[in-house]
């Protein structure tokens, strides 16, 4: 095989320049061990490159059209003040708000109500004020090193959320990242990291959104760490409906102690191209992790998902459950592995893919893998892929509802038995509207709901 | 009493029963493969020019993929470098009979010993058997009977003289020499093999059979199938095999090919039973075979039943290609690995022609410390309306050193297409066991019937003379390997 010098590949010297602008920009103003480990990021970058359809993870999903774009790194937001209706849909929810603009924090929205004792700051401002926090969890050794995108975050490691509950604790008010992206004529690149830790016999409701304003295109590239200690019970929603021309490529990465309990509920409605990667290792006994995921795809989209669960310790289990609908000619991905490691008996892991195709251009593509390497466990999985009930149709139509509204109806039926499991209601609420707003015109349902 | 631990090391400590070498005359080609190898095989099986161009071509792409390093490395299977270049391409008994009669004693012993024996009124009426002894047939039996109905049913070597016209018109049209790695190899140095062509409308009054045996050491062996049921033909055909105890590893690279035309129906049953190597996991058959059938016309059907038990490792996905409109496809399949074996096996099934429907029933037994995959791919195009798939792999895990893996791929371009799969992997539980036992099963029984039952599906699949042998064989791989 031909030798692959780096300069045949043009498409990371941009990334290449970014770092070097950004370390100008940077300068002497971060830490000495954040340098280390972003330079030691971009190196694993660089030795391991974009991925390409051949390699295995990657094979249904291209990435050459993200490649193609000379993207900016995002410039922080000048303004101090937000327009009020970048946050009027989110003004109902009754939590605590982190507002990002580009990938920056740019203020907070504190929620009413009792003190609740969580930190929840922006990465940026804790680097300055008290680096020895953010220290221990920041690109650290969480990182996977054959994925560039999770490499090319750490590198460009700018903000990003850092919440912790402490032990003990638990925070009734959901906390919500919300991640604003303009449209600003030139197409940028923001790489927000989240870490958020958990600790013993805590609980907390986490939303991260992604939130495209006009129909600009740009790139996302996002990571998320989740600690979850003994005991301790996260919720994470991560609601993606970035612009119509955006890529958006994230990993959520999940690691929990004994007992410990994780929701992942990630819900893709926007983006010409999603790609989300979600891994939990089950690290301690009795751990429990619950994957959902939902995507709606039309037009040319495409919306891959892959998730790893791997249970390393004995008395786990794992439930994963993902639906998809795919209109027009859009393309839809579900990698879902289990993994039992030697040693975790008892494990028990069930994890199902549903998949409803509505245009004979649209494509699913399902690969539900279990890797078992215990004896005693009960593992499971299940695929389904169709189209809508025609008896169902039928009987609609018999009761005065057009084709179309019947159609809608099912489809709309067929999301929300998962979507309806959503716990905080403001959000379930806001999830319902959006996924309507997917109909052109709005839909013929929203008057009938 | 015998405590299920006991049973358990007294069974999987069985010897491997077909494991003796017979002393035969064999005429033997040095290692190492090149053109002239190839043009001395192709000299030797007198063939015509363009079947030595299309080994030629076969072997030139291999030697690319080799060149390109494009051995396939994708596969949940873990296995030294095969040295191509030490390997025997050609080994053939000397003495060539010219009818059954002339068979020589010490084959025909050896046909015996394994159960299969080559005279015709002895052998249970209704199967027909074509013996395979290393590179060549040896042996063909009831082909008069069956000509009568205009069946053609011989070697590879005797259809390429005697039917070249049908060999040449369907020979890699199923499996192309460019399809992979060792379909190229095959390509371009299979010895023999069967050939099979049921005729229009001719439903084949017996059970058809291929049995593989190698015998030479540091031979490789590389046969060719080929099976077509012409407009509204049916055909069962089955398929054994074994070889000798050995320390070295051995390849079997085979391609199989059926062509399945209007209305006709082919099933194909496999009881794979090549020697597994031995507990520390020396020695043993790669299984590295391309097995392929091609729905061509409407409402025909193709059905795949394997039983694997044996090989040190199987590469293997008997697959179907669903063109004709209404056409079926299945698969069932039993794979189990014992001590050291690695198999990595399942199906494709492409979805083409409207209203096509495929089924898929996949039984893994991991035990000791084997690796058992089962990889498949369920495709369906565009335009395939209708098109309806089932797809169950179970999975069960007897010890804890062992493994079992569930690699499916889903693809669906056709939004009238419904497709369901199912994955489960668990344990004999101990409920079960307790049950069955205080019930007045011993546990040897009890876990054969629970092993037994987990298979049913796919052994009820079996024609009924295999389904026996496999069965037994199922017991001799895995009773009571629990505890």
């Amino acid at each position: 095989m031909k030798d692959m010098g780096l300069d045949q590949r043009p498409e990371q010297a941009l990334y290449r320049t970014h770092f070097a602008q950004w370390n100008e920009r940077i300068g002497a103003r971060e830490p000495v061990w954040l340098r280390a480990r972003r330079e030691a990021a971009f190196a694993r970058f660089e030795a391991v490159g974009f991925p390409t359809t051949r390699q295995e993870e990657w094979r249904f999903t291209n990435i050459a059209p993200v490649l193609r774009v000379p993207f900016q790194l995002a410039a922080a937001w000048p303004e101090c003040s937000l327009p009020d209706e970048w946050l009027a849909p989110y003004r109902e929810w009754a939590a605590h708000h982190l507002v990002f603009v580009n990938g920056h924090f740019v203020g907070e929205i504190p929620a009413d109500g009792p003190a609740w004792g969580a930190l929840a700051r922006g990465i940026r401002a804790l680097l300055g004020e008290e680096p020895e926090i953010v220290e221990p969890h920041l690109a650290r050794g969480a990182e996977d090193a054959s994925n560039a995108f999770t490499a090319l975050n750490a590198a460009f490691l700018t903000d990003g959320a850092f919440v912790r509950i402490p032990r003990g604790t638990i925070v009734e008010t959901p906390i919500h990242l919300l991640f604003l992206t303009l449209d600003a004529g030139t197409p940028v690149v923001t790489h927000p990291r989240n870490v958020i830790l958990a600790e013993e016999n805590s609980q907390a409701t986490i939303i991260e959104s992604y939130v495209g304003l006009g129909d600009g295109q740009y790139f996302t590239n996002a990571v998320t760490e989740i600690w979850a200690g003994e005991n301790a019970i996260v919720q994470h929603y991560k609601v993606q409906r970035e612009s119509r021309a955006a890529f958006h490529i994230a990993s959520v990465r999940i690691a929990e102690e004994r007992t410990a309990i994780v929701l992942d509920f990630s819900i893709a409605l926007g983006a010409a191209l999603a790609r989300t990667d979600i891994m939990a290792i089950l690290k301690g006994e009795g751990a429990e992790c619950a994957l959902n995921g939902f995507y709606w795809a039309r037009d040319q989209q495409l919306v891959d998902h892959h998730t790893v669960i791997e249970h390393v310790a004995p008395y786990g289990m794992s439930r994963e459950f993902y639906k998809g609908i795919l209109d027009d000619e859009a393309r839809g991905v579900f990698d879902g592995t289990i993994v039992v490691r030697p040693g975790a008996q008892k494990t028990d892991a069930r994890q199902v893919n549903k998949n409803l195709l509505l245009s004979t251009n649209a494509l699913v593509n399902t690969n539900p893998r279990l890797q078992i390497l215990a004896d005693d466990v009960k593992c499971s999985h299940g695929a389904t892929i169709g189209h809508l009930d025609e008896d169902a149709l039928f009987y609609c139509r018999t009761r005065g509802l057009d084709a179309e509204t019947a159609r809608e109806m099912l489809t709309y039926a067929f999301a929300s038995d998962l979507l309806n499991t959503i716990a905080f209601g403001p959000l379930r609420r806001s999830v319902g509207e959006w996924v309507l707003t997917k109909w052109p015109e709005g839909g013929m349902l929203k008057e009938l709901l | 009493m015998a405590t299920p631990t006991n049973i358990i090391e007294e069974l999987v400590n069985r010897e491997y029963r077909y494991g003796f070498v017979t002393l035969v005359e064999e005429e033997v080609f040095p290692p190492g493969l090149n053109e002239d190898i190839i043009r001395r095989i192709s000299a030797r099986k007198n063939e015509p020019g363009w079947l030595l161009e299309w080994r030629l071509r076969a072997y030139r792409y291999w030697a690319k993929l080799v060149e390109e390093g494009a051995e396939p490395r994708w596969a949940n299977v873990t296995y030294p470098p095969i040295d191509y270049q030490a390997i025997r391409y050609y080994a053939a008994p000397k003495r060539r009979p010219k009818s059954l009669d002339e068979v020589d004693p010490e084959i025909r012993r050896t046909y015996e010993r394994l159960g299969i024996p080559l005279e015709e009124q002895e052998r249970l009426a209704g199967v027909a058997v074509d013996a395979v002894f290393d590179s060549v047939s040896v042996a063909t039996t009831f082909r008069q009977k069956l000509a009568e109905l205009g069946i053609i049913f011989c070697s590879f070597s005797e259809a390429v003289q005697e039917h070249p016209e049908l060999v040449r018109k369907w020979l890699g049209s199923v499996v192309p020499y460019t399809d992979n790695f060792f379909a190229a190899l095959n390509s371009a140095v299979f010895s023999d093999g069967s050939f099979v062509y049921v005729p229009k409308g001719v439903r084949c009054p017996m059970e058809l059979s291929t049995y593989f045996r190698i015998n030479a050491s540091q031979t490789g062996q590389f046969e060719r199938t080929l099976i077509i049921a012409d407009e509204g033909a049916y055909v069962s055909y089955l398929e054994g095999c074994t070889a000798p105890m050995r320390d070295e590893n051995q390849l079997h690279a085979a391609v199989v090919e059926l062509i399945a035309l209007d209305n006709a129906t082919i099933k194909y049953s496999t009881v794979q039973n090549w020697y597994p190597g031995d507990r520390e996991g020396r020695g043993g058959i790669y299984n590295f075979v391309t097995k392929r059938g091609k729905c061509l016309g409407r409402n025909s059907k193709i059905s795949w039943t394997q039983v694997e038990v044996g090989s040190a490792i199987t590469w293997k996905y008997p697959s179907c290609i669903l063109i004709g409109d209404n056409s079926v496809g299945e698969f069932y399949s039993v794979a189990v690995t014992n001590h050291h074996q690695q198999a990595d096996t399942g199906t494709k099934m492409i979805h083409i022609g409207k209203n096509t429907r495929s089924t898929i029933i996949s039984k893994g037994i991991s035990a000791g410390h084997g690796q058992n995959t089962y990889r498949g791919m369920v495709k369906i195009m565009k335009g395939a309306t209708r098109a309806r798939n089932y797809s169950q792999c179970d999975s069960l895990l007897l010890g804890d050193k062992c493994g079992a893996h569930t690699f499916p791929y889903i693809e669906v371009h056709e939004p009238t297409a419904q497709l369901e799969h199912e994955a489960t992997t668990s344990k004999i539980s101990e409920e079960q066991l307790f049950y069955c036992r205080q019930r007045g099963l011993s546990a040897e029984d009890a876990v054969s019937m629970i092993v037994n039952g987990f298979c049913k599906e796919v052994l009820r699949e079996l024609p009924m003379e295999f389904a026996v042998e496999a069965q037994k064989l199922l017991g001799i791989s895995l009773e009571g390997s629990i505890g």
